[in-house]
């Protein structure tokens, strides 16, 4: 008994320590963190590549964007989306010229311009991140550029390194990393896609890939290419082989970010790979962010780049309305350090978000009911819980469409017959999205009326932008057609109350997708659901995800789920999915609905290479008109993003088109660490409580043993 | 026992052997390596050229396992199956399908794993033994009945609650502990409290029920009456002789699990944010990539046949009856 009461009372004392400590017992933190300046935030999946060649996924740009800096980014604020210059010291003007290489108008026909050139400008005086691909020494030799692997004995990490430097962005890093795409070992994404536009790419391609397997080093800067080179320092150009004004979207994508030599050669080097240095791990840019802290299994951490120019933030006294606060104006990155956790599960990150340890967060779907309401009409709301604690909603349309989609190629749904398309369009009346916006997405969505989203040129709102053959303008809205007239082109296609008048066989059509848990029978029994409206059997086929996608590749599949995030915001990035030679079948392209017209296809063309104007925008309502008649998807729905942040986290706006847009955002450290205090204070008693009433059950226990003991032999 | 441990060395070849070829005969009957390809580049822009790049860059372009178009031994040798396995044996794994050294991985997240099951098998052990202990001393009286509802509650309760509860208790409710996270050194104790407790809380009712039907064996046994007539304490009696005789069934339950600690726990390492191996593999699967699915399987082959060459050596340390031949 006096050993249990001596440990009690160490207990006591040790609890009464920990009670002093200033910091909440449950912050995952460093106490010497509360007062700092640092963003904290998550990650739900490790990113694959951080190589600006290989990196294409939203969850890899959250900090690759952050890195790299590509010649222009998406101004912050503006809507329509539109871009300005980065490092550039101004957006590129294209030039054009015909096949004897004379300069002509930009209104030239496509027909008679040979080639497009891109000169860009970079600023002047920016630098790089410190690097140890960069150290150099008194004699001006790399330190770290004819390393041994016995040198690397004492080496795990990139911090390992005692010596780190610096140089300026040159032009010749931008055509370098252009070069990079068409690296045989690193399977750029875009490469097969460039090769199409960007002069002499493919040829260039195939004499690296030639060079690769006969075992021979490839110096990239040694060989040079028609497609990119430099003019002068701070100048180089880019040459395509036809007009695609599209091109300066991709130029300020980290693709064409640019990169220094001196980190391939740095990471080239024996013994690096097998310690995971590589610039897939350790990026190296010249962006306000550097990645210090890459354990893509725990935790990822960006600081600021000491060498970073400083930037202007637009809008200074926007700014100061919309915070209040004067340091939201003035020179960027505003924000020390940026600390993103690994969480795996949504319930641990939704906790961490609501007690103040993230500074945002998205909307769980277990938690939806307890964070947001809805108006009467529609409009969604905080609930008082949330109101409580000073928590905003920041919602956004998305730049992307999820859809339906009917293989063209298929006998029944497919084609341009008359009957195929009634069909079509009577499925497209009775697969309510608005419905399964509701129940599925928690009404985070937009029903679509075409294939461009919110924000995109060539979108139309309201009652000029409704796809009239499935809704009516009803009150100021748009109102799906009753089912009634659903059922009637059904009856004109020939398959009334879903019998083929033909052969008088029940229709049953296909619905392919991947299989996946329990969580996914209540969509797919819904999508039955829709059909059986109109009384045609919905088979669902399940299957993994290659053969899927086999399927869709082969043009087996009759109808799919399926979707589109843009990669820039132009409307021609909508519309190449429905461009005949983009069909899967024909060309493994983006097409996965096969579509293939005429008419449309011209307008395509036309539309493609048009900056945008009153012109372009009647075209692109033509083809809209089109699509809509042929409806070779049923159009879906935009998602709705829902983020929500805490009131110390300022300049949260959303911006999807933006990646880089942590250097905007700012942090109030006290009032965070005030929230935290008061928001999670320990509560110790319960616990106090039940281990004295374990104590108490066991007593008896005790008594008896010991009774039993003494009354032993001896 | 010498020549006991090298027989038993020897008999893992052919069984690493056997379980590489059947692991990688699973993997390709479900993913093929144009699969792979596409999983790894993406969905956007993808050309069939970038696949066979792809494939040729990883020497995924060749035959499964017979390679008609060559001579000789490189029908073998030169084949997926021979180019990817053959270094296992010398515990090379290679790079990943994705760029990363896998032995550097694995190094890497192994220790946070132990220091979750490590604890969680110690802890674990003591209280379940002590606790049946306990109850077989206790046994038929109104104690061991609770005690065994007890016990049989706690079994059928998903691990999973245990783990949602106890952060929602703990973490939430309380806000004695951190939800979830890691970090290095000493201050890693307050994110492992959690997971050890709810660990070892979750393995209370099947350990204790099971060493208490082993110890009721032992409890009857005469030389239990015989050390009490010689009026030794229950303690003595319990701990010493009672213990010592269930050893070997505890010992076939708990020495093969040590070399595996290592390789973590997939639910508890994902709810609690801790960095270790548990979800590796089953990442891997997801990813399809099989340089750390062949790795890792091999790996978990190779420490299970390591935990029951251990057990039966440490059957000689408890029973001196029992010698290794």
């Amino acid at each position: 008994m006096a050993l249990s009461f001596r440990w009690c009372f160490l207990g006591c004392i040790l609890m009464g320590l920990l009670a002093c400590r200033e910091s909440p017992w449950n912050n995952p933190y460093p106490p010497k963190d509360d007062t700092t300046n640092i963003y904290y935030s998550s990650f739900a999946e490790r990113p694959k590549h951080l190589d600006p060649v290989s990196s294409y996924s939203e969850g890899e740009a959250i900090f690759t964007a952050q890195i790299y800096e590509p010649i222009a980014q998406y101004h912050f604020f503006d809507r329509p989306y539109r871009l300005v210059p980065l490092t550039a010291e101004r957006l590129p003007d294209p030039f054009y010229l015909n096949t004897n290489g004379e300069v002509i108008g930009a209104d030239s026909l496509d027909s008679e311009i040979a080639e497009v050139i891109y000169r860009i400008n970079i600023k002047k005086g920016i630098q790089y991140q410190p690097h140890p691909s960069l150290a150099k020494s008194k004699d001006g030799r790399y330190v770290y550029h004819d390393l041994d692997v016995r040198d690397l004995d004492k080496v795990s990490v990139l911090s390992d390194f005692e010596l780190s430097g610096t140089r300026e962005l040159i032009a010749d890093d931008y055509v370098y990393q252009i070069k990079r795409l068409m690296l045989p070992s690193k399977h750029s994404p875009i490469a097969g896609f460039m090769a199409r536009y960007i002069k002499d790419f493919a040829p260039f391609g195939e004499r690296l890939r030639a060079q690769n397997l006969l075992g021979q080093p490839v110096e990239l800067g040694k060989i040079s290419f028609q497609g990119a080179k430099v003019i002068d320092r701070y100048t180089y150009e880019v040459r395509l082989t036809r007009k695609y004004p599209q091109f300066i979207y991709w130029l300020a994508m980290s693709f064409f970010a640019p990169v220094p030599w001196e980190a391939d050669a740095f990471y080239n080097q024996p013994g690096m790979k097998e310690r995971n240095l590589s610039l897939d791990w350790y990026p190296v840019g010249t962006g306000p962010y550097m990645l210090t802290e890459n354990n893509p299994n725990r935790r990822m951490v960006l600081e600021r780049n000491p060498n970073f120019r400083g930037e202007l933030f637009p809008e200074y006294s926007r700014a100061l309305k919309e915070t209040g606060n004067a340091k939201a104006g003035g020179i960027m990155p505003f924000i020390d350090k940026a600390y993103f956790s690994l969480e795996k599960e949504s319930i641990p990150a939704w906790t961490k978000f609501i007690q103040g340890y993230y500074d945002s967060s998205g909307v769980v779907a277990e938690s939806f009911d307890q964070t947001i309401s809805f108006s009467a009409a529609g409009e969604p709301h905080l609930t008082d819980e949330m109101l409580k604690q000073e928590i905003d909603l920041l919602t956004s349309t998305k730049s992307s469409i999820s859809y339906l989609g009917f293989n063209m190629v298929d006998p029944i749904l497919g084609g341009d017959s008359e009957r195929s398309r009634l069909l079509r369009r009577a499925i497209s009346i009775a697969v309510d999205y608005e419905e399964l916006i509701s129940i599925f997405a928690n009404g985070r969505g937009q029903a679509a009326q075409g294939p461009l989203p919110p924000g995109i040129f060539g979108y139309s709102p309201g009652e000029e932008g409704i796809n009239h053959y499935v809704y009516d303008w009803i009150d100021g809205r748009p109102s799906r057609k009753p089912l009634t007239e659903a059922q009637d082109l059904l009856k004109q296609a020939g398959y009334q109350g879903g019998i083929d008048s033909t052969t008088g066989e029940p229709l049953t059509l296909f619905f392919d997708t991947v299989s996946s848990g329990p969580g996914s029978k209540a969509r797919l029994n819904w999508y039955r659901k829709q059909f059986k409206k109109l009384g045609i059997e919905l088979v669902v086929r399940a299957t993994d995800y290659n053969r899927f996608q086999e399927k869709v590749r082969k043009g087996s599949a009759q109808i799919f789920s399926w979707g589109w995030n843009a990669d820039y915001p132009d409307p021609e990035n909508f519309l190449f999915l429905l461009y005949g030679a983009n069909a899967k079948v024909v060309s493994q392209g983006e097409n996965a609905v096969n579509y293939q017209n005429v008419e449309f296809d011209k307008l395509f063309l036309k539309i493609r290479s048009m900056p945008d104007s009153i012109d372009r925008k009647k075209l692109i309502a033509e083809m809209l008109e089109i699509l809509r008649r042929d409806a070779p998807w049923v159009w879906g729905f935009h998602p709705t993003s829902y983020v929500l942040k805490h009131s110390w986290y300022g300049n949260a706006d959303p911006n999807l088109m933006a990646r880089n847009t942590l250097k905007y955002k700012t942090i109030d450290p006290y009032k965070r660490m005030q929230k935290r205090k008061s928001w999670n204070t320990p509560i110790v008693w319960p616990a106090l409580l039940g281990i004295f009433f374990l104590i108490i059950m066991a007593l008896p226990a005790w008594f008896v043993y010991h009774a039993r003991d003494r009354s032993r032999a001896r | 026992m010498s020549s006991y441990l090298l027989r038993r060395v020897l008999y893992a070849f052919p069984i690493l052997l056997g379980v590489n070829i059947i692991t990688f005969f699973l993997f390709f009957v479900v993913n093929s390596p144009d699969d792979m390809a596409r999983m790894h580049l993406g969905n956007k822009y993808v050309t069939v050229d970038a696949i066979e790049k792809w494939k040729s860059e990883r020497g995924y372009d060749r035959p499964l396992f017979f390679n008609a178009e060559e001579e000789g031994r490189k029908k073998i040798l030169n084949t997926i199956f021979y180019t990817k396995t053959v270094k296992l044996f010398v515990f090379d794994f290679g790079q990943s399908d994705s760029g990363r050294d896998i032995g550097y991985d694995v190094s890497e997240r192994m220790w946070p794993s132990l220091m979750i099951t490590l604890p969680i098998l110690i802890l674990g052990l003591f209280l379940t033994i002590s606790l049946a202990l306990a109850i077989a001393f206790f046994r038929a009286t109104y104690l061991d009945t609770f005690a065994v509802v007890m016990c049989v509650c706690m079994m059928s309760i998903s691990g999973l609650f245990y783990i949602i509860g106890g952060q929602y208790l703990f973490s939430k409710l309380l806000k004695i502990v951190p939800i979830s996270g890691f970090d290095d050194g000493f201050l890693a104790i307050k994110f492992l409290l959690l997971p050890i407790i709810v660990g070892v809380v979750g393995g209370l009712g099947n350990g204790t029920r099971w060493y208490r039907t082993i110890f009721l064996e032992e409890i009857n046994r005469d030389y239990v009456r015989t050390a009490r007539s010689k009026g030794l304490s229950e303690k003595v009696v319990l701990y010493v002789h009672v213990l010592r005789n269930g050893m070997i069934p505890i010992l076939t339950g708990v020495v093969a699990l040590l070399p595996s600690l290592f390789l973590g726990s997939l639910i508890t390492e994902a709810f609690f944010g801790i960095p270790g191996l548990g979800s590796y593999t089953i990442e891997a699967i997801q990813s399809q990539d099989f340089s750390i699915v062949r790795a890792m399987v091999f790996l978990g082959s190779a420490l299970y046949i390591l935990g029951l060459v251990l057990t039966d050596v440490s059957y000689t340390f408890v029973d001196p009856r029992i010698s290794l031949s």
